[in-house]
């Protein structure tokens, strides 16, 4: 009779409220004594029914839907389906609002990996970089504001350009903050990349093999962690990625410490392109001329009946996508973000697939967990860089 | 890339279409499998998507999506087969375990069942949630509403009860809009 409760695994309820689950992650783990057997996340405790909303919503009125989705960044979304919307319409991006566009995504992959880091060090132990990398996600979230009117939410990049232009001196307090964040990051790498602890924690830990990593459909930090040179500003560049100038990260390992390693060059990598950015911003308009689908100004419409029709139109009725489906995907920071509309010709798209890089990668949790221990779980679920509002969708 | 694959595959039913880097390959059900073993000997080694549309009126509803990529020669394939309502479709997943839970996600969504799947269930609905949201003849506002209850000190699930009907707005212009049948239309065809 003993001998059959020493051998009976204990099965364990990980969150959906537990700080270090990154959201509402519902886990059930199969445990023999500290080591974990299995690990079966149960999902979709936020799903809010996004794709089906989307059917229901002009094609304008989509574009927030977007920001809600990977909440710790926005932007990167939001530009995948103006991308894919732009496909559909088969309309020129001037090249100003090509350059905001990137300066932003890269703004937000600091964002993002920003908190990725803080929050990963945390669940380790460590409070310090929490403090320090928060500082500067508000400054950027700051220019979020700027720019947009919102700090997280912006709903800034839309089909045909962006939504409005650059207010005075912001290019200028961006300069200002490339020069001050390495500075940061640097010392928040002296509290972490040679730290003992850190290292015991992450090193060797969820490690993800090449093959592992082609069948899991991982993309992004996971898929480049594990020895793939494959990143999407690189080999299909959109926009304009391919006039800038900067190189690709890729791990050796595929452990969670390679992992983290990528995430602060992808960070320095992400200051290079925005002072290019900064230095060759072009002028000129900020969305497509075409008055079918982006809006008028307001001072036009103080003078034209045109414009003001247009205007009432275009918030009311929305502009009318031609017939056809495309898949369009982004480097976002947790992965290949993609959309895939199919468009019948009104102003609703009839289906909008959204690829989250995060589902793939938490379908990936259990088999980097097993032979772990408890606690190596919780760096696995930081390493992963998961976030519920896209993964739930 | 599409020559090679146009030669190839000559025995199989299927039509192709290239745009960029994306390639369209339309195929039947009993074909798609042996198609998508094929393209990942190829070089399709990463399942990205695996997905579905709706479509109420054709014979054959449901229209399935495969997105693979090849990291080597950078290009992107949708495999696309149509099937219909209650049909089953076998699955990908000793293809690609990534498969797993979009498979889960697609029989939660619209119903399609997947033969030998390792584990179907339903996972981004609520447990014991009934019918398939993502089909076109499922209301947006769904059938419950759940609330937590003070005296019964738990939540519970009643039907749906708007105090206001859902306000769908028809904007489409009569001109530019899809074919529509405007009161009066019928007498067109009359004469």
């Amino acid at each position: 009779m003993s001998d059959e409760t020493n051998l009976k695994n204990i099965t364990i309820n990980f969150g959906p409220q537990h700080p270090a689950a990154h959201g509402v992650l519902r886990l059930i783990l199969e445990m023999d004594g500290e080591v974990i057997t299995r690990a079966d996340p149960h999902i979709g405790l936020l799903h809010r029914g996004t794709e089906k909303l989307i059917e229901n919503k002009t094609y304008l009125q989509a574009v927030p839907y977007f920001d809600r989705l990977d909440y710790v960044s926005p932007m990167c979304q939001e530009h995948a389906f103006a991308l894919a919307v732009e496909k559909l319409l088969n309309c020129e991006v001037p090249k100003r609002a090509q350059y905001i566009r990137i300066l932003f995504s890269e703004l937000t992959r600091i964002l993002n990996h920003c908190l990725n880091i803080a929050t990963q060090a945390l669940d380790v132990g460590a409070t310090t970089p929490l403090l320090w990398l928060f500082e500067e996600r508000e400054k950027i979230m700051v220019f979020y504001e700027k720019v947009s009117g919102s700090r997280m939410h912006s709903a800034y990049i839309r089909p045909g350009g962006v939504s409005q232009d650059l207010p005075e001196g912001l290019l200028e307090e961006i300069a200002e903050f490339t020069e001050s964040f390495p500075k940061i990051l640097r010392d928040t790498e002296g509290l972490l990349t040679n730290n003992r602890i850190f290292k015991q924690r992450t090193v060797d830990i969820g490690i993800v093999t090449k093959e592992q990593a082609l069948d899991w459909g991982f993309s992004g930090v996971m898929l480049r962690g594990s020895g793939f040179a494959w990143d999407l500003r690189k080999s299909q560049p959109y926009d304009s990625y391919e006039e800038f100038d900067f190189d690709i990260p890729i791990g050796k390992n595929g452990d969670c410490y390679d992992r983290y390693l990528l995430r602060v060059e992808e960070m320095y990598q992400s200051l290079r392109i925005i002072k290019q950015c900064i230095e060759k911003m072009p002028s000129g308009p900020i969305k497509t001329l075409d008055a079918k689908i982006s809006p008028p100004t307001r001072v036009e419409m103080k003078h034209s009946m045109e414009s003001m029709i247009h205007h009432f139109k275009l918030y009311t009725e929305g502009y009318h996508v031609p017939k056809g489906e495309t898949y369009v995907a982004v480097e976002a920071p947790k992965g290949e973000f993609g959309v895939f509309i199919v468009a019948d010709g009104t102003n609703k798209p009839y289906r909008c697939r959204i690829k989250a890089p995060g589902f793939a990668h938490l379908q990936g949790l259990d088999f980097m967990s097993r032979g772990h221990m408890l606690a190596d779980v919780v760096t696995n679920i930081g390493s992963l860089d998961i976030v519920f509002g896209e993964i739930d969708r | 890339m599409l020559e090679i694959l146009e030669k190839e595959l000559a025995k199989k039913e299927i039509s192709l279409l290239e745009n960029d880097n994306l390639i369209t390959l339309i195929t039947k059900a009993d074909d798609a499998k042996d198609i998508v073993k094929y393209l990942k000997d190829k070089g399709f080694v990463i399942l990205t998507d695996l997905s579905s549309v709706d479509y109420p009126d054709r014979p054959e509803r449901f229209e399935i999506l495969y997105n693979l990529l090849n990291i080597y020669d950078n290009k992107r394939i949708l495999v696309k087969f149509s099937i219909s309502d209650g049909q089953k479709t076998e699955t990908i997943s000793d293809l690609f375990s990534a498969a797993i839970w979009y498979e889960r996600e697609v029989w939660d969504m619209f119903g399609i069942h997947f033969a030998n799947h390792p584990d179907l269930r339903r996972i981004l609905t609520d447990y014991g949630f009934e019918g398939h949201p993502l089909r076109k003849d499922f209301p947006l506002t769904g059938y419950k509403e759940v609330r937590y209850d003070e005296k019964e000190r738990k939540v519970i699930y009643e039907p749906v009860k708007l105090a206001q009907d859902y306000r769908d707005f028809d904007f489409l212009s009569p001109w530019e809009g899809p074919n529509y049948v405007l009161p009066g239309d019928e007498k067109v065809e009359k004469n």
